[in-house]
């Protein structure tokens, strides 16, 4: 498979004048994923960021085919897609589903779980900001502990979000997929061979990328890609691959970069006292512990 | 330029205007970008050595490399820095917006 770099990626763009904000990650990673998969592709977005950015009325961003599909439902409109373009014989296309954090770990799950159970040929997205962005910033099972929202309030009593990041990838791959993967769009080079590798794979694929929100997590927005890859360096997050049964860790960093300095950097984050950031670590460390042990050979 | 461009949109008139279902067809802008901007990214074509990161990175995928030189879609772009935050060579400059600049 050859690789895909900033030279060799197509000029065309396929997701193009949406109204993301400035310096949004998430709006990244679906221009890229529309580029490699090409003009031939459905894709299919519940209620969230993208597709309030992108279907404002009379303006639509995306240059192929796409739809809105109820909050709940984005694994099970894009097997329907799927389904459809089989009974109508027509070929080399791709359904994709683009869905939020929330849509995804929280209101979409079931369908998701649905979806990959059938064996559906989709490529199913999680666009993973870690928090409800469009709504005005609620928490989200994908939260992160000790994250400020606005149904999760830090204060005297509370260090914003109380529980861990719920461990989607892992559930996803329970499910026995055909392929799974995680990412970060400080690290694009690996999310679009991922993209890539979910082209070609029979049966359903889900790609879960970290992407940081300017807006919610109180940035610059011109951080954007330097902290998502912050975010793996300091081993708050993990780029792995779930594929004919078996986990594989892409990188495994031997040291990791202070969370302290990651933390700092954002605004939801900067009420944490060093205790609570001894507690992410410990977390990380448990889980690195973990993943070190059963997905290195 | 290779990007997409805006169409020329009338608002409707009758009822007969409107699209039939619940969004227009693809490809379908109306309005730009331009006035998000406070800060313009300007690229020093005498530093850029054409590694091609500032397209890669855009999340507006507002930097088009089609031509000789790296060009930007200002129509489009919003001026979140992206690029000049991640341009190793430094060739990109942030410029503030001014009216009689």
């Amino acid at each position: 498979m050859e690789r895909i770099t900033a030279r060799n990626l197509t000029n065309e763009e396929l997701f193009y004048g949406h109204k993301a904000c400035g310096g949004c990650g998430e709006s990244l990673a679906v221009r890229l994923a529309m580029k490699i998969l090409g003009e031939r592709t459905f894709a299919s977005l519940p209620a969230g960021c993208m597709s309030a950015v992108s279907f404002i009325y009379p303006n639509m961003a995306f240059r192929t085919n796409a739809i809105i599909t109820p909050f709940a439902s984005t694994g099970a409109v894009a097997a329907g897609v799927a389904a459809g373009l089989q009974a109508l014989g027509i070929k080399d296309t791709y359904s994709v589903g683009f869905a939020g954090d929330g849509g995804t770990a929280d209101i979409g799950l079931q369908a998701l779980s649905g979806a990959i159970d059938r064996g559906d040929q989709i490529i199913y997205f999680c666009n993973d900001n870690e928090a409800y962005m469009n709504t005005g910033i609620q928490k989200s099972g994908l939260t992160p502990f000790g994250t400020k929202t606005t149904t999760s309030p830090a204060g005297a009593n509370l260090p914003g979000s109380t529980t861990m990041k719920k461990n989607m990838f892992e559930i996803v791959a329970a499910h026995d997929i055909a392929y799974a993967a995680t990412a970060s769009v400080g690290y694009l080079e690996d999310y679009m061979m991922k993209v890539e590798k979910a082209k070609s794979v029979k049966g359903t694929s889900y790609i879960h990328v970290l992407a940081p929100c300017p807006t919610g997590w109180g940035t610059t927005s011109e951080i954007t890609i330097s902290l998502a890859k912050e975010a793996v360096d300091c081993g708050l997050w993990y780029l792995a691959e779930y594929e004919d049964g078996e986990f594989k860790l892409n990188k495994n960093p031997k040291e990791f970069t202070p969370v302290e300095n990651y933390v700092k950097k954002q605004g939801r984050f900067k009420h944490l006292k060093d205790a609570e950031i001894k507690q992410l670590e410990a977390a990380r460390d448990k889980k690195w512990e973990k993943m070190r042990r059963n997905w290195v050979k | 330029m290779n990007r997409p461009k805006m169409v020329n949109f009338k608002d409707p008139e009758t009822v007969r205007d409107y699209p039939m279902g619940a969004t227009c067809d693809s490809d379908h802008l109306t309005s730009i970008n331009a006035g998000w901007r406070t800060f313009r990214p300007v690229i020093d074509q005498e530093k850029c050595i054409k590694c091609m990161r500032c397209f890669l990175v855009c999340p507006d995928g507002v930097i088009d490399k089609s031509g000789d030189q790296l060009e930007i879609d200002y129509d489009f772009c919003k001026g979140c820095g992206v690029c000049a935050h991640e341009c190793k060579p430094k060739a990109i400059n942030m410029v503030k917006e001014a009216i009689n600049g």
